[in-house]
């Protein structure tokens, strides 16, 4: 047995990590959720927001990192659209526009199709230039955006007659997966102008860590990963009754394989250090 | 002269760049310096894709080790590119009826979206979630509480691991209300905020600090390592 | 009863009174000057003006207006032009389809069209007539609202302005009850000009400055023969190793630059470590693989290669097509790199660039063929993948420092000293800003000593490095 799992093929961890996020998933196993304070500033500054304040909705992920933003993304535009919010969506990575388009599809074109779009909504899509497009659209947004994802011209969207740049926004909200992404938004967007522009996100696990010198004063909201979608689910949830909408609850629902998955990385530790240790008596016995 | 003249560009377009932040007359210029990039990039596009065709197809030719992988890596940059750029099965504009190439490619639907949707979306995405596999074994290997360092680093992650789900919730719900700092999802965000912030700082200065250097290198023609020798 | 009457009386004059006063509002501001803001990029203009003479007192907030520029004026008359056809077009045609459906007419009655048709036409114009007689009527002036300003303030700097344009700026007092005072006008109309320095700038501009001059400067230092150290990095100590150990075995060796173009610096000094190797390779007669992600990485690359070669002298045994496009895809490239290291398994796999979430499946595949593996990253996120999976890692700085190590030309070690001047600045910043936060938490940040404490390290934070 010791010499099995010394030389253990990775094979069998592979395995074994399958079974536990698997398992879990099938037996849909969840977990009541107990809020952070981030993800409590992050859902009270949104729904602080007046109705019909102008929020940018920046979805800055693709679909390898879907599953663990997506659900954070459709709670975002729940939220927005559920206060009556203006929503401006864009993306800085080219897969972006993709992933904006399956959250209007999913949230407003399904539980609210009264919004009309280019007056309650509106996909601005893709621009290629990275944090280069953040630093443009700070100041002039018609410099980069002459249409939208449509191709409709700028002004001629009811919505956008009245915004010049990001600063007449009342929230920028970003849900990203890397480069470029938050750290971008908040280097060079709120960091020069910090009275104008306001900022939550949305991030991946990796990423978190980085993100944290930021908060509060130029990030006073942040939700990390499966996680911090699944407080914050829980939060809208209590506030719009969403605990029957299983589409609304995904990160919740998620969080149950990982809490799997963590307890088996801690196994996997102490089985590791146990043989460590044997090893190291072994050692010192010869 | 191979190497003076991107060494002189280079040196010219950073000194410039540098100096047009600090004159507002000028503030537009770094714009105009990332659109020349883009641009270069983008026709280093065509350079990529005929290499990429070169290369593999060489691979077939000579039925090297795993060619068949090239012919698939071939047929799928064919087809993408075709069905992309000529807008197949793209219905048009709804304002323009009558122009064939008016829709867009990304309409639902189209075989572009269709590729997107049930090819690209589920191959990126496993190779994302392959990452838990990897995590797992690394974390098997690696993790061995060789000295003091090494055991609080698996202290720590022991707490984090935990602390971020319900499990950390659960062991430690029983501590009382005065000893609530140290429930396990409490001490996640103290190690996150203070312990994690501290050592990520001190390591964002460093690089900070390491890319300024090296950019002045580069600039000054100090260090053209990368342009393929170190001195003339 | 007549105290009560004129109890009353009194009352009510006094109501009366005071509902005068409250309707005239309050005093308005005098003395209204504006001018330039200096230093800046021709945006904002500098507000001052005298407090109402009922500051303090019956106001509540000051409204601040600013005029429209000849272009605002005329984007705004075609908008409301716009809107005004727009609804006539509506009205008009719901009108025609209300009286169709009563008649118990289809809408697309060919009769009723043309009658759509003629409405349209007639609304449309009247709608034309009707906003070109309002914008006929328009003050020359039109005014635009930009902000509340708080009692007791008498400046203000309205920024996002045309340059050399001309503006005219108004202000109002406004009272409790809403009721504003007479306008403020500013006599003569300001211009915001460009200088041709940003003052915002300047504390910025010194640090740079220094930081970049001790750079310079210990560079010059060092070719002037003064001897300079650095620590023994282990990444680097081992690239030579990994070459020889790759070439024993009769495999190839991977270098892997990134998945970022040749604008990021880290993919820069990776190709400086990817000179070294290939310089190494070619003296060891070792195959160097350089799978890339960006085009212009690869013909960069191939120019790396080829003169690390030449200076190898073993320029014919340089082959191009090693140094190969595969993708822009982040995980296609990844799929296509473990594909490649399982078939072939390199003896020895070099990370030396900008990486995301690949770091991990990377190393772990490289880690599983039994590779040695060196990584080298700036992307603090990827740094602990990088540490569990690979035999030495590269962390930050020393990333960048490689090429100083492995060439130990002074004029490198020199700008490595110059980066310390700068870490120097940075602990000495913080230790001044930690011990004055400290101290005004301990005396109380209230009044006196404390607070002035607090200011400055708020000037020191806003002013000095924003």
């Amino acid at each position: 047995m010791y010499e099995f799992i010394k030389n253990i093929d990775r094979r069998w961890i592979f395995l074994l990590m399958f079974l536990s996020v698997s398992i879990p998933i099938l037996l849909q196993l969840q977990f009541p959720e107990k809020a952070t304070d981030l993800a409590y500033s992050t859902f009270d500054i949104i729904e602080s927001l007046e109705p019909g304040s102008n929020v940018l909705l920046s979805f800055d992920f693709d679909p390898a990192s879907e599953g663990e933003l997506g659900p954070m993304a459709t709670t975002f535009s729940y939220h927005c659209a559920a206060k009556g919010l203006k929503m401006y969506y864009m993306a800085l990575w080219p897969v972006g526009p993709q992933m904006i388009d399956d959250r209007i599809d999913m949230v407003i074109h399904s539980d609210f199709p009264d919004m009309v779009y280019g007056e309650d909504y509106v996909n601005l899509g893709f621009k290629s230039g990275n944090e280069g497009v953040i630093k443009v659209i700070v100041t002039d947004f018609r410099e980069l955006y002459t249409t939208d994802a449509y191709g409709t011209a700028f002004d001629d969207i009811p919505m956008c007659q009245d915004i010049y740049s990001v600063q007449d926004m009342d929230l920028v909200i970003n849900v990203s997966a890397g480069y470029a992404g938050t750290k971008e938004w908040v280097q060079y967007a709120v960091t020069p102008f910090p009275d104008k522009i306001k900022m939550v996100a949305g991030c991946t696990g990796v990423q978190a860590p980085l993100l944290y010198p930021y908060i509060p004063d130029q990030l006073p909201g942040l939700l990390g990963a499966i996680k911090g979608a699944a407080e914050y689910e829980m939060l809208v949830g209590e506030r719009y009754g969403l605990q029957d909408q299983p589409k609304y609850l995904e990160g919740i629902r998620r969080m149950g394989p990982q809490l799997v998955a963590h307890l088996l990385m801690i196994f996997l530790i102490i089985v590791g250090n146990v043989i460590f240790f044997m090893d190291k008596k072994k050692e010192g016995q010869s | 002269m191979k190497r003076t003249v991107p060494l002189l560009i280079t040196a010219l377009g950073g000194f410039v760049l540098i100096i047009a932040y600090f004159i507002p007359r000028t503030q537009g210029w770094g714009e105009i310096a990332a659109i020349w990039f883009d641009v270069l990039a983008s026709i280093a596009f065509v350079l990529g894709g005929g290499n990429l065709i070169k290369i593999h197809l060489k691979k077939v030719s000579d039925h090297k080790s795993g060619w068949g992988y090239s012919g698939i890596t071939l047929a799928a940059f064919i087809i993408t590119l075709s069905i992309g750029l000529g807008k197949i099965g793209v219905n048009p504009n709804i304002q323009f009826p009558t122009h064939e190439w008016s829709g867009s490619y990304r309409e639902i639907g189209t075989p572009f979206w269709w590729l997107y949707e049930y090819v690209f979306k589920p191959l990126t995405a496993t190779m994302f979630a392959m990452l838990a596999f990897y995590v797992a074994s690394a974390a098997f290997r690696a993790f061995r509480a060789k000295n003091i360092e090494a055991i609080l680093l698996l202290g720590t992650a022991f707490i984090i691991l935990l602390g971020r789900t319900f499990a950390g919730v659960a062991l430690t719900a029983w501590l009382p209300e005065w000893l609530s700092g140290l429930k396990l999802e409490n001490l996640t965000v103290i190690i996150m905020k203070v312990f994690n912030t501290a050592g990520n700082r001190a390591i964002m200065i460093g690089i900070a600090l390491g890319i300024a250097s090296t950019s002045l290198k580069v600039l000054l023609g100090v260090d053209r390592s990368y342009l393929g020798q170190s001195k003339e | 009863m007549k105290s009560s009457i004129l109890r009353l009386a009194i009352a009510l004059l006094v109501v009366v009174g005071c509902g005068f006063a409250q309707a005239d509002g309050p005093a308005p501001p005098t003395d209204l000057t504006a001018s330039d803001h200096p230093w800046d990029g021709g945006s904002n203009i500098d507000l001052s003006w005298t407090l109402s003479s009922d500051d303090p007192g019956i106001v509540a907030f000051y409204k601040i207006y600013r005029s429209l520029s000849e272009a605002e004026v005329l984007k705004l008359n075609s908008d409301n032009r716009f809107k005004a056809i727009n609804h006539a077009k509506h009205e008009a045609t719901a009108a025609v389809f209300a009286d169709a459906e009563m008649k118990g007419l289809s809408k697309s009655e060919p009769e009723v069209l043309a009658q759509v048709r003629i409405a349209r036409q007639s609304a449309v114009e009247a709608a034309i007539n009707q906003v070109n007689a309002e914008i006929e009527a328009q003050d020359s002036e039109q005014y635009k609202f930009l902000t509340v300003i708080q009692p007791g303030t008498d400046s203000f700097t309205i920024e996002k302005l045309v340059r050399n344009n001309s503006y005219l700026v108004k202000i109002v007092a406004v009272g409790g009850n809403n009721v504003e005072s007479e306008p403020a006008v500013l006599s003569e109309a300001v211009i915001p000009t460009r200088q041709e320095f940003d003052g915002s700038r300047f504390s910025l501009m010194l640090i740079t400055l220094i930081i970049c001059g001790s750079v310079v400067f210990y560079i010059r230092l060092a070719r002037s023969g003064i001897n300079l150290k650095v620590r023994k990095i282990a990444g680097l100590e081992a690239v030579d190793e990994a070459v020889g150990r790759a070439t024993e075995m009769g495999r190839s060796i991977l270098f892997v630059p990134g998945i970022q173009d040749m604008n990021e610096i880290q993919t820069i000094a990776g190709l400086t470590i990817l000179s070294r190797v290939a310089k190494t390779a070619a003296e060891y007669d070792a195959k160097v693989e350089v799978p890339t992600s960006r085009s212009l990485v690869m013909t960069t690359a191939r120019e790396t290669v080829q003169a690390a070669f030449l200076a190898a002298g073993r320029p014919d045994a340089f082959n191009q097509d090693l140094i190969y496009y595969v993708t822009d895809e982040q995980f296609g490239y990844v799929a296509y790199l473990s594909g490649m290291m399982v078939r072939e398994k390199p003896a020895a796999c070099f990370y030396m660039g900008a990486f995301f979430a690949e770091s991990l499946i990377l190393a772990e595949t490289g880690n599983a063929i039994g590779a040695i593996q060196i990584a080298g990253t700036a992307m603090p996120a990827q740094l602990p993948f990088f540490v569990a999976a690979c035999d030495y890692t590269l962390i930050g700085e020393e990333f960048f420092a490689a090429s100083a190590y492995l060439s130990g030309e002074p004029e490198q070690m020199g700008s490595l000293k110059g980066q310390d001047v700068g870490k120097s600045i940075v602990a000495i910043i913080m230790i001044i800003g930690v011990t004055m936060l400290s101290i005004a938490a301990l005396v109380g940040t209230d009044a006196g000593f404390g607070m002035a404490l607090e200011n400055a390290v708020r000037f020191i934070k806003e002013i000095i490095l924003t």
